[in-house]
């Protein structure tokens, strides 16, 4: 047997990758042949770690050193002091923003430490294309004992009461789900998988199927004997290619371990899952889109009833569900469902995992229980807002969701709470925006989303969005009137009441919330023809405040079209003529002199 | 079924047609396979010309229109030509916090092209993409298959510069 004495979980998620990982790790590895190391060192290459920020990471088991920052011309170093002489190198920590202290260990990190893994329970531990790694995590024990020892009544029961809400956005009970399925009637069955994560900003489901493809898998093959389905499918978006290999390897190796296929583990049950790749088009996330979707056709979703657990893919009684909500699953069935139900709050039960971005410090993925507030998501895990700035709103729930503001940070996330303030859970982005950011300049960038990505059945989302837009449009460009905010919600409301599927349902949110905390900012575009945060560029001047210019040069420096003129000791001035207008020097200006 | 000789066109050579007509082959009778095969001869061809769209339709035994449907509808699938080089800029929420308009502005101007078109000497196509849930990243641009991130508008041009 090797005698390893250190592991090396080097994370090998999409954004670890785009931060050269892949190099760091083959020049780590010949570093360690070269060192003579390579047989007591073992470098495993794992899914996504969640702290994408400070990518790419490595955790050195099992001392649980976190390093951070990683690139090729380290390893010397890394290799000459941590492997050999045993001394930890410093400046590869984390260091907390706050405080500037160094932090050695990952889970005295405050962005892992605040984090409760149910869901990543595997993230960065395992190798995901390793299916024994899996196993040794008591994977597929929660399988065997839906097909063994439970009745599909059981499980359906274990999971109601465990209290599962669909994770996908709209926050459904699983358990109810699977009872219909399982009572329509039928011989053929589906269960599908949606992994079409569209909503901007959410990668959480693309980094549970990078880092546990299996759990999937499992969650999967626990539905399908729910409801008495032998065939499943993944529904997986193309732009996620890492993703789809994982999953194909997973599922190749389910199926030579007899977890798929014909006969699983002996008991007589067949299922099978097979994957089906998207071709970009943001509605067929909407479940009976998706259907339509992997039939072959135009991605539209149609009226329901009948739903889809009455009739689905192919007209047979179909359970979708996403990627994170079963991933949940194993968990139920191996714990119990009351187990589960003991965290998050009365409506909103288990862990949440949301992905945080934007003008946050601690850019990741977070897993927290239900109920925990925007405040300790967004200050004490996330690290508060880059570069001393204020922040300004959140938005929750992608483009069907909406901005909540400073007032509403301590309330407890949970399906019911976030509704109340606006926004929706929706599928788990967080976005932070600092008070650069315009809120109007937000409302017409989502409402571009929703209008594209209108799949065109009905009139309300495909002509009322595009409307929409246009005033939204009217109003960044310094040509809105007064009666445009009226118009805004009018139109609003009748989108949001006449559309056939959710996407026209919910897509107006992001402008009602935004008139409704940061109306003063419409206003001041319509009729001061300002904009606050300065960003709408035809409303902006291009004028240097003598007043307030500090004369440091600094814009004069990095203006690519030479429209500036400085000299030391002189204020800087533009010249609206060479001016192209391209905002470079009011990013440079850290006096906000030039307006 | 006899299939019909393929029409003349100057980005489908001989050999892709060999490729193509393998795809369709593999996938015919299959339900609902057309999104996988448009998949695939769009990766032979680089897009999909009518006279493609024609073939896969004759040779899955579909209308016309059905396949044009598919096809139109679904933003992977290109009806026009693509440049040398494929810059993705993602058009994600995080991106657009953080600056990906001013970065495409900055490439708009240099290589006179706007998103979903392509630069006049056809070294570059622009598409503005949906999130690639690299938001760690933000803003993220693709190059072919190279991903950036932390792209600044004032340094997009020199990150370019190697794409001929």
């Amino acid at each position: 047997m090797d005698k390893v004495r250190t592991q090396l979980m080097l994370c090998g998620g999409t954004g670890c990758r785009a931060n050269r990982s892949e190099m760091f790790r083959e020049t780590l590895q010949g570093e360690l042949e070269k060192r003579g190391l390579a047989e007591e060192i073992k470098i495993i290459e794992t899914g996504c770690n969640g702290f994408c920020a400070v990518g790419p990471v490595m955790l050195v088991q099992p001392e649980g050193i976190f390093y951070q920052k990683l690139t090729p011309e380290i390893v010397p170093h890394l290799v000459e002091e941590h492997f050999l002489k045993g001394r930890p190198v410093k400046k590869l920590f984390y260091v907390e923003p706050a405080s500037k202290e160094t932090i050695p260990k990952m889970e005295s990190i405050p962005f892992f430490a605040h984090q409760m893994f149910w869901v990543m329970r595997n993230k960065g531990v395992i190798d995901p294309e390793v299916i024994d790694e899996y196993i040794a995590r008591d994977g597929y024990f929660a399988a065997a004992k839906a097909l063994r020892e439970m009745t599909p009544e059981r499980i359906i029961e274990e999971v109601k009461i465990s209290g599962l809400r669909g994770r996908g956005g709209a926050g459904f009970p699983t358990g109810i789900k699977w009872e219909f399925a399982r009572k329509s009637p039928g011989a053929v069955k589906y269960v599908l998988c949606n992994a079409d994560e569209g909503d901007p900003g959410a990668f959480m489901d693309r980094s549970v199927l990078e880092a546990d493809p299996h759990a999937v898998l499992e969650g999967m093959i626990i539905a399908a004997r729910a409801i008495d389905a032998h065939q499943g499918y993944i529904y997986v978006r193309t732009e996620y290619p890492l993703a789809i290999r994982r999953l194909e390897i997973a599922i190749r190796q389910a199926r030579e371990y007899g977890l798929l296929g014909k006969d699983i583990l002996g008991t007589g049950f067949d299922f099978d899952i097979d994957i089906y790749q998207g071709a970009g088009a943001f509605v067929c996330g909407e479940e009976t889109a998706l259907m339509r979707s992997i039939e072959g056709k135009r991605g539209m979703p149609r009226p329901r009833p009948p739903f889809p657990a009455v009739k689905g893919l192919w007209e047979k009684p179909t359970v979708l569900n996403n990627v994170e909500t079963l991933a949940n699953i194993p968990l139920i069935i191996n714990h119990g469902g009351r187990w589960f139900a003991s965290v998050g709050t009365e409506g909103s039960k288990g862990t949440k995992v949301f992905a945080l971005s934007g003008d946050v410090n601690n850019i990741g993925l977070v897993e927290v229980p239900m109920g925990t507030s925007l405040r300790r998501l967004i200050f004490d895990i996330g690290g508060g807002i880059p570069r001393k700035k204020k922040f300004k709103a959140v938005q929750l729930g992608g483009p069907s969701g909406g901005c909540v503001p400073e007032q509403y940070l301590d309330i407890p996330v949970d399906y019911e709470e976030i509704a109340k303030v606006g926004a929706i859970m929706g599928s788990g982005g967080v976005i932070v925006m600092d008070h650069e950011t315009c809120m109007v300049d937000m409302a017409r960038f989502f409402m571009d989303f929703v209008q594209d990505e209108s799949c065109g059945k009905c009139t309300p989302c495909r002509e009322g969005t595009r409307r929409l837009l246009e005033i939204l449009e009217k109003i960044c460009e310094g040509r809105g009137e007064p009666g445009d905010l009226a118009t805004l919600e009018e139109l609003s409301h009748i989108i949001k009441e006449a559309s056939l599927c959710g996407l026209g349902q919910t897509g107006p949110n992001p402008v009602l919330s935004t008139l409704r905390y940061f109306r003063s900012e419409y206003e001041a575009h319509i009729f001061e023809k300002r904009c606050p945060a300065k960003r709408c560029v035809a409303l902006l001047r291009f004028e240097i405040d003598p007043e307030v210019c500090t004369q440091c040069g600094a814009c004069f420096k990095a203006c690519p079209a030479g429209a500036i003129a400085w000299k030391k000791k002189q204020p800087a001035r533009i010249d609206k003529e060479k001016c192209i207008r391209c905002m470079t020097c009011f990013e440079k200006c850290r006096f906000d002199a030039i307006s | 079924m006899s299939v019909p000789p393929h029409p003349e066109h100057p980005d489908i050579t001989p050999e892709m047609w060999e490729k193509i007509d393998a795809v369709i082959a593999r996938h015919r009778g299959v339900a609902g396979s057309v999104i996988a095969v448009l998949r695939e001869c769009q990766q032979v061809v680089g897009y999909l010309p009518v006279e493609l769209i024609d073939a896969v339709a004759s040779g899955l035994n579909l209308p016309r229109s059905d396949v044009f449907g598919v096809a139109s509808f679904y933003s992977l699938f290109s009806l026009k030509p693509k440049g040398r080089n494929l810059i993705k800029v993602c058009m994600g929420t995080a991106c657009y916090v953080k600056g990906i308009k001013e970065v495409i502005t900055r490439i708009e101007a240099r290589f006179q092209l706007a998103p979903g078109g392509t630069s006049p000497d056809r070294r570059f196509s622009l598409e503005a993409v949906r999130c690639l849930g690299a938001c760690g990243l933000a803003p993220v641009m693709v190059v072919n298959n190279d991903t950036f991130g932390d792209v600044k508008a004032d340094r997009v041009i020199e990150v370019l510069e190697p794409y001929r």
